[in-house]
């Protein structure tokens, strides 16, 4: 008897379907996901146990870093185009168009007014050495009044999130809390992460 | 690689003409495969699929010209948010309206929670069938809007727990949030972030928390 001889099979697989499966997932997750808005401070926010979420759009958030600074942000860049602009005329400050077009690509921002231009002028490799101040809160200088108002005004459907690092100083939040109230913002949102082991 | 050779460089013919060596179209693809999945596991890794939590509270109408609420003494605690996550609380007399002597707790379960608890079941005696009809929302015996609505009426219930929240100036912003969770988690509807007045930062000083 002969001996039975097996053909010989190619043992390479087809790896053309697993591409398609990876970058079908690779598609899916660069859809689904928004890439994270850069933040000049780093802020450890409280944790709670409430699951209420924060919706996406129309949102203005204050951002308390554990020294008492504040930072503005507020969503939708056609919006902040115009808050730029309404505040320069109450600041007496004129904003050129390219001054305004790199204002409403920045998300967070913690300045006077009075060095909104020099800050505007800024690389980003340099606004990431610079230390920012802050906006001033102070009854004075309501500059942080102002940006809230010019902002409601704007969009009148935004909702206040108040986002403070866990050892931001009371006084601070406090006086937040209070230019809030005179603006007529008697609702607002206090954002926490997830309460561990839960 | 995904193949393992196994043609032999597919023989030469011996003095026959000279060919072109056939080449196969096949492309390996496995790299391409690499490429994708490490592309998946950076977006995984640098993208948060979870949005922020937060938490609502609502302040008084600043500008009403009208007198503020009053509340009755008897069904209210007060609580100084004092420094080093201390917590001062004290009664007020519902009949000479005197502050009582102020107690010192911390923040957490064996502290404040416990008081909370304590003085909330003293005033509100349906609060403990919060969880009763939260299982039965779990176990599908009554509808979302149900659940919602007899919690509603167990947390405005009119003669229930008032507590008035004061935070002193040393305090964290973290111990703020720490007292408005605790209301989330007794079921307590009715509080107030109040500014701390004079006496109350006097109070403090007492017990060496100002």
């Amino acid at each position: 008897m002969p001996k039975v001889k097996v053909p010989r099979k190619s043992t390479s697989v087809d790896m053309t379907a697993m591409t398609d499966v990876a970058f079908l997932l690779l598609t899916f997750f660069m859809l689904a996901t928004t890439a994270k808005p850069d933040e000049p401070v780093t802020v450890d926010t409280p944790s709670s146990i409430s699951e209420i979420k924060l919706p996406e759009s129309d949102i203005m958030q204050l951002t308390i870093d554990k020294d008492g600074r504040v930072f503005f942000m507020t969503d939708a860049q056609p919006v902040r185009a115009s808050i730029l602009e309404r505040m320069g005329e109450k600041y007496k400050i004129q904003f050129s168009a390219e001054e305004i077009k790199k204002f409403s690509l920045q998300a967070t921002f913690g300045i006077p007014m009075s060095q909104m231009k020099q800050y505007l002028a800024m690389s980003p490799e340099e606004k990431a050495k610079t230390f920012f101040p802050g906006i001033p809160t102070d009854s004075l200088n309501n500059e942080l009044g102002d940006w809230i108002w010019q902002t409601r005004l704007a969009n009148n459907e935004v909702r206040v999130a108040i986002k403070g690092d866990r050892d931001a100083n009371m006084p601070t939040v406090k006086r937040v809390m209070a230019i809030l109230q005179e603006k007529k913002v008697n609702r607002f949102n206090f954002i926490t992460s997830m309460e561990a082991g839960q | 690689m995904a193949e393992i050779e196994s043609g032999g460089g597919g023989g030469k013919h011996k003095g026959g003409k000279k060919r072109g060596k056939k080449m196969s179209t096949r492309v390996d693809f496995t790299p391409m495969v690499d490429l994708g999945f490490l592309l998946i596991t950076f977006f995984m890794l640098t993208t948060s699929m979870n949005k922020p939590q937060t938490m609502e509270i609502n302040m008084p109408d600043k500008t009403e010209t009208q007198d503020p609420t009053k509340i009755k003494a008897s069904q209210t605690i007060i609580l100084l948010l004092a420094k080093d996550n201390k917590v001062v609380y004290y009664f007020v007399d519902a009949v000479t309206g005197e502050p009582g002597t102020p107690q010192i707790t911390n923040y957490g379960a064996g502290g404040i929670r416990a008081t909370l608890i304590k003085e909330n079941r003293d005033r509100n005696k349906n609060v403990d069938s919060i969880p009763i009809y939260k299982q039965m929302l779990n176990n599908r015996t009554i509808t979302e809007e149900q659940y919602r609505a007899n919690v509603t009426a167990i947390k405005s219930f009119k003669d229930g727990l008032i507590v008035v929240i004061k935070a002193a100036d040393k305090a964290k912003y973290e111990n703020l949030v720490d007292i408005l969770d605790e209301m989330l988690i007794l079921n307590i509807g009715r509080y107030a972030v109040v500014d701390i007045t004079a006496p109350e930062v006097e109070m403090l000083k007492t017990v060496n928390l100002e």
